[in-house]
């Protein structure tokens, strides 16, 4: 999948994951996509449940070797 | 304002002794719902610290000034931030060191009683998980009842009240958290008891605890006789402790009765269980002390603490114990039961000795309650 912007949240841990995510997302314009990697498996729920709040959609995700990948468009 | 941080030892203070407390859990609701820290006096609120990235002051109203506020989440990370904002905004607040991982490995040991010449009985509280342990002492030595994982909390106790461990026993192979009992046993040399009918499968050494087996602690001879008492798991054994004391294991809690499913065979053990509720501890003296090996509710707890109550007490109040129809009992045990405990399968196999996970993938696997009982 086609991404305008990609996060490496690698490594840390909750909240940081969220309060980077949601920094990359204030950058981008309505219908462009974020694409953000974690690894902090609190994430594993807390980025989808972020994601409703903000009205955002989740387009894909998917985990391989403990890397957690999410695509975000936003709102 | 500066921000605060309390150990889960300062938060179990507040839950025995009855304290206020207005907790802000920055968990998501699904956590929040399913597991909280209780308190019978603790007021809350959940909001998702990912709601607050913002700022806190849509929430300022929702805060008690005139109250200590603890703010909680899964580790402690997002606690902190939050902790920081409400401190920025003028607020006194804390945030509780290592979040609800930390919480739910706790363990506050309380006296429950004296025992025959000078011997003392302990109770080990798990709040966070609802487990419950215990330590006999008499005369230099020591037995242990379903240890729970954290190995070092006995061992101390132990060197501290200046005892030599020699017995240690699980009631039954559990399936809502990880047994200390086999490694408590090699570190110090003590005989490690697991009944034999729940241990097909184990990959250890173990010396069956069977109807019967009886152990002294120490030279006055305080007993600790085993009653097999099956329902919950085939094996499950309960203990009588000094002619006082009925510890029940899964079978028995105070303000409900345990679930014959955990291993698979609802249906074969619930005429197992009624027996050993209906039949068998009818059979005890009522002013035996039932000590369970948990609690489901706060309300559970008596006023020290301590999770306990006469057994002549429980027949007249447990409604479990109270069901005088056969199918209506066997329905209550066996349909519509709350939902298993967290990895339950895995843990029963971390028990069996088949599986080692990491310490971390151990902590994963026992988050949550414990979900051991019927009501």
């Amino acid at each position: 999948m086609n991404s305008n912007l990609q996060l490496d949240a690698k490594g840390l841990s909750c909240p940081m994951p969220i309060v980077k995510t949601k920094k990359a997302m204030d950058t981008l314009v309505s219908g462009e996509i974020l694409e953000v990697q974690v690894t902090d498996k609190g994430a594993l729920a807390d980025i989808p449940a972020w994601t409703k709040v903000g009205g955002h959609a989740i387009l894909g995700q998917s985990e391989n070797a403990g890397v957690i990948t999410f695509f975000i468009q936003k709102a | 304002m500066s921000v605060q941080q309390w150990s889960a030892a300062d938060v179990a203070k507040k839950v025995i002794n009855n304290e206020e407390l207005f907790i802000l859990d920055v968990r998501n609701a699904d956590a929040f719902e399913d597991w909280k820290i209780d308190g019978h006096k603790f007021e809350y609120l959940n909001i998702p610290y990912y709601e607050l990235l913002d700022g806190v002051e849509g929430i300022l109203a929702k805060i008690p000034t005139d109250k200590e506020v603890l703010v909680v989440c899964a580790k402690e990370g997002s606690s902190m931030m939050v902790a920081d904002m409400l401190a920025e905004a003028g607020l006194k607040a804390a945030y509780l060191a290592g979040g609800m991982k930390t919480w739910s490995e706790y363990l506050e040991p309380i006296k429950v009683g004296d025992l025959t010449g000078g011997g003392e009985l302990y109770q080990f509280v798990r709040l966070g998980k609802g487990c419950l342990s215990y330590m006999v002492i008499s005369e230099g030595e020591a037995a242990i009842i379903d240890a729970v994982r954290f190995t070092e909390v006995f061992l101390n106790f132990a060197s501290e009240k200046n005892v030599k461990i020699k017995h240690v026993f699980d009631t039954h192979l559990h399936a809502d958290h990880i047994s200390g009992g086999r490694h408590i046993a090699a570190a110090t040399g003590a005989t490690y008891y697991l009944p034999p009918k729940d241990a097909e499968e184990v990959v250890y050494d173990y010396e069956p605890l069977v109807n019967g087996t009886t152990v002294q602690i120490g030279a006055s001879n305080i007993d600790v006789g085993a009653i097999y008492s099956p329902g919950h798991t085939i094996g499950s054994t309960s203990f009588v402790v000094d002619s006082k004391y009925l510890l029940t294991g899964d079978i028995l809690f105070i303000d409900s009765i345990g679930r014959p499913d955990l291993a698979g065979l609802a249906e074969d053990w619930v005429e197992d269980l009624r027996e050993t509720l209906y039949k068998r501890y009818r059979e005890l003296s009522d002013d035996l002390v039932v000590l369970p090996a948990h609690f489901m509710i706060i309300d559970e707890l008596n006023e020290d603490g301590t999770v306990g109550k006469r057994l002549g007490e429980l027949f007249a109040e447990n409604h479990g114990l109270n069901i005088e129809d056969e199918v209506t009992f066997r329905s209550i045990v066996t349909d519509n039961l709350p939902p298993q405990p967290n990895a339950y399968q895995e843990i029963r196999q971390v028990n069996m000795g088949k599986i080692t996970p990491a310490q971390d993938e151990q902590t994963e696997m026992e988050i949550g309650p414990n979900r051991c009982a019927v009501r």
